[in-house]
């Protein structure tokens, strides 16, 4: 997730890291890591400590990237699927979440 | 591709997803989405997401996901029926020498596709019963390493990523360079970062992957795929498919 600012909105915050902010904590599946109070802006700071998220700044080009949370050391802290959002090649967003209700085989390929 | 497979068993309850990773942008991925002609969601994706969402270091790679939205098996190396790596491929006529040694480099890696689409069928039939399903805590433990050093990788990707679209290549470089020495092991930061910077041309543009000859003070990383995967071993280049039954101790 790419940051001019470390305060951004909740929704945008959830659709890029994966995390949804409930009154209980940021959880994903059955994992939930209690946050101080916060509003609608989310103190990414806070939250990136909590969920041991890096935060790397480039002076240069004054931006912020934060990386994905590192509990328990595991690329997967739950094995509840993450939802993922992507478009086709055609520009139509696709979310896996409406293939509940079946098997899925998600296969990573690049062209390179 | 994947599309005969989808279309023997979606009948029974599968769809196949496939995610397209390139930095370079859709137009890349459209010319292979274009020739497969799937019926399944294939879907594109600039910011390397999947991977980073679900623990992807390598391409190509597939995961398993039930009814109930739970991932039964990790991300681990997945061709489609009947491919294997990039071997078995004849190198034609004018070939560059550079490229003939990558083709002969990538027909030591081993790869079980026939094993892999086996194990899926299964899975397919039996569901949670399948000896293939994996339980919650052994998806986790599966899912690939992710300590500190991996995921500050990740947010230097990502930048690396922002920046290479934004046309600031010194500093996509910059940044492509950080997630190589932070997670060494990981193939698609590599594979990405190397393929934006190859030199070569014409139809193996991409491939290429490593300094022209007379040109090398111009690569701008530390290592290149042949002499990376050289160094490594071919056959250590994708984790071996690990298809132990759940219930077996050794699981």
């Amino acid at each position: 997730m790419i940051l001019e600012d470390l305060h951004v909105p909740r929704e945008r915050f959830e659709a890029e890291t994966g995390w949804a902010l409930k009154p209980q904590g940021a959880c994903r599946g059955e994992i939930c890591v209690p946050l101080p109070p916060g509003g609608d802006l989310v103190d990414v700071g806070a939250v990136a400590e909590r969920l041991g998220m890096p935060l790397v700044h480039d002076e240069e080009v004054g931006l912020w990237a934060l990386g994905p949370a590192s509990l328990e050391d595991r690329a997967l802290p739950t094995a509840v699927a993450p939802e993922l959002e992507l478009p086709d090649a055609e520009g139509a967003l696709f979310r896996l979440s409406s293939l509940r209700g079946q098997k899925v085989l998600l296969v990573a390929w690049a062209p390179y | 591709m994947w599309q005969a497979l989808r279309e023997e068993l979606h009948p029974q309850g599968l769809e196949i997803v496939t995610v397209g990773m390139d930095t370079a942008g859709p137009e890349a991925c459209r010319p292979f989405i274009e020739a497969a002609a799937p019926t399944h969601p294939s879907l594109v994706d600039v910011g390397h997401v999947m991977a980073e969402r679900f623990g992807v270091v390598n391409i190509p790679n597939g995961l398993w996901i039930d009814e109930e939205g739970v991932v039964v098996r990790p991300a681990e190396p997945a061709f489609p029926p009947g491919r294997g790596a990039r071997s078995g491929r004849g190198v034609p006529e004018g070939t560059p020498d550079h490229m003939r040694e990558i083709f002969e480099e990538a027909s030591k890696i081993q790869a079980d596709p026939d094993a892999y689409v086996l194990a899926l069928r299964d899975w397919v039939a039996h569901g949670s019963e399948s000896r293939y399903a994996l339980s919650p805590e052994q998806v986790v433990d599966r899912s690939g390493r992710r300590d500190r050093s991996s995921a500050e990788a990740a947010a230097h990707f990502a930048l690396a990523q922002h920046l290479w679209r934004a046309g600031d290549e010194p500093g996509a470089v910059r940044h492509f360079r950080e997630a190589h020495r932070l997670q060494p092991d990981n193939f698609s930061y590599k594979r990405q970062a190397w393929s934006l910077a190859s030199p070569g041309t014409g139809p193996f543009e991409r491939f290429w992957q490593g300094p022209v000859e007379g040109r090398e003070a111009e690569w701008p990383y530390e290592s290149d795929w042949l002499s990376e995967v050289r160094a490594m071993g071919a056959e250590r280049y994708y984790p071996p498919l690990d298809l132990t039954p759940a219930d077996d101790p050794q699981a």
